[in-house]
């Protein structure tokens, strides 16, 4: 499939609010992106027309309930059916910080028992308490799986912003250690909160800014086709949106968040 | 007929609970001789439903579907005839 053939369908209800960067990334890489109301969606068949679907960050519906929750079910309620032919062909679904809480909320991640289960983790309040905006760096931990990080080399780390109260990522009670065993053998670790050298944040606040279990930034389904991450690359694609390029002279073209929607149009290109 | 559902949902024993850390911490500061502070979360639902089994099957369903997440919450409800 050529770049110019690929439509990216990015969802939008009440409360997201970053559709037009979001847009604005996948059309700077050549494919045509529109932003959809879930309602939209559903009624007109979007999603049968759409090689790629992306749960953009915000709070959706005031993040009532929990955060994700009321988008999650809406989700499957609305697309049900559509989205599992759609998760099932293979065509790939990235959920950007509140993106990546509705489809946890959804059971699609890490959705170790395929789609419609029931939630196997929460992304639930930081620790310490509150809202963190800040840059990041995140330890690439994929083996291949992940069609999303095709283009980032193993352990590289990338700097990407994160902005959110609710991303603490947690299995749960007693199953940590079972549930992180399934994750690695089904190479579904994506990123993990890291410092600027590498080393792995252990739980230490603010290099893993919010308390995440295992230091767990991102991670993808066993099929690697169904993607949620808590920092935003959309905010990291161009070099003018880095936090220190003044001092440094001129900006980069591009910011590290750029490769994983190449990586995710590379794919397309080349399965579809 | 109508019925009245007061759901709280709560975090399990043994979560960490920042929310409760904090309020707790900002009490003690405030001189008061605080042990622990859990925060939970109270929906009071009005629905209709023929009888109140039948209300109580539904909220146990909207608990699980919706209002709780079975990784980190646990819920209690009662639920009672509005009057």
């Amino acid at each position: 499939m050529e770049k110019g053939e690929i439509r990216v369908c990015i969802l939008r209800v009440g409360g997201t609010n970053c559709d037009a960067e979001t847009k604005r990334a996948f059309t700077e890489l050549g494919v045509e992106a529109e932003v959809y109301h879930i309602n939209q969606i559903a009624k007109r068949g979007i999603l049968q027309e759409s090689e790629a679907l992306v749960i953009p960050g915000g709070f959706s519906y005031g993040d009532y309930v929990r955060a994700g929750a009321i988008l999650a079910k809406g989700l499957l309620t609305k697309l049900g059916d559509d989205l599992e032919r759609f998760i099932e062909e293979g065509k790939p679904v990235l959920g950007i910080c509140n993106g990546f809480q509705v489809l946890v909320e959804a059971g699609l991640l890490p959705g170790f028992d395929g789609v419609g289960s029931r939630p196997e983790a929460a992304l639930t309040t930081n620790i310490p308490v509150g809202y963190r905006c800040r840059w990041v760096y995140l330890k690439h931990e994929n083996r291949g799986n992940c069609i999303f990080t095709s283009k980032v080399p193993r352990d590289v780390t990338l700097r990407i912003p994160v902005a959110h109260a609710e991303g603490r990522f947690i299995f749960p009670e007693g199953k940590e250690q079972e549930y992180l065993e399934r994750l690695y053998e089904n190479d579904q670790l994506v990123f993990r909160y890291c410092d600027e050298d590498g080393r792995y944040a252990e739980g230490r606040y603010p290099t893993n800014p919010n308390g995440s279990f295992h230091d767990i930034a991102g991670i993808c389904n066993p099929e690697g086709t169904v993607f949620g991450l808590m920092p935003h690359p959309e905010r990291a694609y161009y070099g003018w949106q880095l936090p220190d390029w003044t001092r440094r002279g001129s900006p980069p073209k591009y910011g590290d968040g750029r490769l994983i929607f190449e990586s995710m149009i590379d794919y397309l290109t080349r399965k579809f | 007929m109508e019925y009245i559902a007061r759901v709280e949902v709560s975090l399990k024993p043994g979560h960490s609970d920042p929310e409760g850390e904090t309020t707790k911490n900002s009490l003690k500061e405030l001189n008061y001789p605080v042990r622990e502070v859990r925060v939970s979360k109270v929906y009071r639902i009005i629905l209709e439903a023929s009888s109140a089994e039948e209300a109580e099957a539904l909220v146990e369903e909207m608990c699980q579907r919706l209002l709780a997440n079975p990784v980190k919450d646990d819920y209690t409800f009662k639920v009672e005839e509005k009057i």
